[in-house]
């Protein structure tokens, strides 16, 4: 079981880790106890390992930080559903190894607080007021967040993985 | 099939096969470009990858100007390790502290080679489209890899067409166009996708920057203007390609634009903001930092000071920018009217160094994003929008429509500077006011509102 974070549409990086908290302003160990300082200050003092992210549309947009995403791993952050998500961000993730995973209905679904299953072998993202169906992952993206991330990825294979 | 959208022509020409929307690549690079805020993670990356060599050195644009000069031991501890990194690399091209902005260094030093694939570890690398370079901003890891590797995966994006007709009025300019743009698309109607810009291939190098580079407030991958003169010929879509949406902008018509807090597409005419009182107004960034810039702002000024409410804070975009603005005279008149001048780099636009934000403080910026935070002070409002709008802004203390000013008299120029100071209200601080001017605006226009964080207070 997973608490759901619910966040609305257009959440920008910005609010996940603002830049004047950014790793290079407040140092490697500490950034991440910033994240949604701003908007939910709550957040990085409460999130529990495993919890998940609920968005709307075009969730991550905004700056290409990667210490955005870098604070929710390290904060144990299990996921992310969202309707939809910003390119940079979510290519962030893939890299990172933070699943990252199309529903569109999960915001619906979802209340914040709530207790989740993400079981993205079955597709689906379990609420109480039912299953969120996730839609799939390009296989690119598949093997790479299976490999734990982009690194992995390459240290295990020396390359990408195929493209067609 | 239907011939290829610009998108589609380079990345199938740097990928040497011919591929669609939709197919994944694996692209050769032309540049990489880093920038100081990353390259702890960077350097990290590749020491995990167990490739800590850079490709190739002559192929790598390094820069700082996220935060520069250092504001902070940290910062120039982080700064330090950057200069050490770059010598032991033996990478040349390297712009330190005070130099500028990376996406305007690469543009105007004509690192952006038209038609390759260059990424940038910042999300406003789009700009390298101005051009005809498909340019891509990315993280760390995968800034990472592309140093490792000299080559990174994409998928081929849809592409937007958008198209410019006529000429802007005076007093009206690209940045105007593109932020009517912006307000068609919206934040995210441009996700994935890559927005080719017709009818703007003979506009100043500067324009086009500012065009490409607002294409990332859209969510789009890459931003490419058509027919640029760093371009050859045969750089174009096909007269058949698909397009996922076309959007045609009249520039003869077109009116001064503003962004509303806290969204980048919350776009209406100046003409509907007139009166909000402003503490600061920030000139510079990428995408409007350059001496064309600084000098449709001391064309309006006309050699007046500004009101003595409000800061005015200059900051030139590359050194090339802050010398000919020098040599003009433009810098002289701007700090004659009472403008403070910053180092050449990103300056207070992403809320670390030169001028950050107050409290509620309200901000008029000509750079590309209003989000919460950007600037300094989560509490803190900043509009958006062009030189003219923001120099009407200094002069008066509120915003203002700046082509009456530009056609008066002097005695009308001085007349309407003197009604607009005494029309702003300075019970409290200007943004009590100005937040209210953003409710009502908000209201009673057709713009986006939904609320960004569920659950989160309202701050009054």
């Amino acid at each position: 079981m997973a608490r759901a974070w619910v966040f609305g549409d257009d959440l920008d990086t910005d609010q996940m880790v603002p830049g004047r908290y950014a790793p290079f302003m407040v140092g490697q160990d500490k950034f991440h106890t910033y994240a949604f300082c701003d908007a939910r200050p709550e957040f990085a003092k409460t999130v529990r390992p495993g919890d998940l992210l609920v968005g709307g549309e075009n969730f991550g947009c905004g700056s290409s930080r990667e210490y955005a995403p870098a604070a929710l791993k390290k904060l144990g952050v299990g996921g992310i559903v969202a309707k939809s998500f910003a390119r940079i961000f979510f290519r962030n993730c893939v890299n990172l190894g933070i699943p990252v995973l199309e529903a569109a209905d999960a915001v619906s679904l979802v209340r914040d607080g709530d207790d989740l299953t993400l079981d993205i072998a079955a597709g689906v993202l379990r609420t109480p007021r039912g299953d969120a169906r996730l839609r799939p992952l390009a296989p690119f993206a598949q093997e790479i967040l299976a490999a734990g991330g982009v690194v992995a990825y390459l240290r295990e294979h020396g390359d990408f993985p195929a493209v067609r | 099939m239907a011939g290829p959208t610009l998108a589609e022509l380079i990345l199938s020409r740097v990928s040497g096969r011919e591929v669609r929307a939709g197919d994944l690549v694996i692209a050769p690079l032309s540049r990489v470009m880093v920038h100081d805020s990353v390259i702890d993670a960077v350097m990290a990356g590749m020491k995990e990858l167990g490739r800590e060599k850079v490709w190739d050195a002559s192929r790598v644009c390094v820069f700082v100007d996220h935060a520069a000069p250092a504001p902070t031991p940290v910062v120039a501890d982080s700064h330090r390790v950057l200069r050490e990194w770059v010598r032991g690399q033996g990478i040349a091209t390297f712009y330190d502290a005070g130099e500028g902005v990376c996406h305007q260094i690469m543009v105007e030093e004509g690192y952006c080679e038209p038609g390759t694939v260059i990424v940038g570890s910042d999300s406003h690398s789009n700009s390298y489209g101005a051009a005809g370079a498909f340019g891509a901003g990315m993280g760390a890891t995968d800034i990472a890899v592309a140093l490792a590797l000299g080559r990174t995966w994409l998928r081929v994006p849809e592409s937007i067409k958008v198209t410019f007709r006529g000429t802007p009025r005076r007093g009206v300019t690209m940045k105007d166009a593109i932020m009517r743009v912006v307000r068609e698309i919206g934040t995210d109607g441009a996700r994935y996708a890559c927005v080719e810009f017709h009818g703007a291939g003979d506009l100043p190098q500067g324009d086009r920057i500012t065009l490409a580079g607002m294409t990332t407030e859209m969510g789009a991958k890459a931003g490419i203007v058509v027919g640029t003169p760093e371009a050859p010929d045969r750089l174009r879509p096909a007269p058949d390609a698909v397009y996922m949406r076309e959007v045609t902008v009249d520039l003869n018509t077109l009116e001064p634009q503003i962004a509303i807090p806290p969204r980048v597409d919350q776009v209406s005419d100046v003409s509907q903001a007139i009166g909000i009182p402003v503490d600061i107004v920030f000139l510079g960034s990428c995408t409007n930092g350059r001496v064309a810039d600084m000098r449709q702002a001391a064309e309006l000024l006309r050699g007046r000071r500004i009101d003595p409410r409000v800061r005015l804070e200059v900051v030139p975009s590359s050194r090339r920018q802050f010398e000919d603005a020098m040599a003009d005279g433009t810098l002289g008149k701007l700090s004659a009217a009472g403008a403070v001048v910053g180092t050449s780099g990103c300056g207070p636009c992403l809320g670390r160094t030169g001028g950050v934000l107050a409290g509620e403080e309200v901000c008029f910026s000509t750079a590309n994003r209003n989000y919460m935070g950007r600037m300094g002070s989560p509490k803190a409002s900043i509009y958006l929008g062009s030189p003219y709008v923001a120099a009407v802004v200094a002069l008066t203390g509120v915003v203002d429509d700046p082509r009456p000013y530009l056609e008066a008299s002097d005695a009308e120029f001085d007349a309407l500077v003197a009604k607009r100071r005494a029309e702003r209200d300075d019970r409290g601080a200007a943004s009590a006011r100005s937040g209210d001017r953003s409710r009502e605006l908000l209201a009673t226009l057709p713009l986006r509102s939904a609320p960004w964080i569920t659950g989160m207070e309202q701050e009054d």
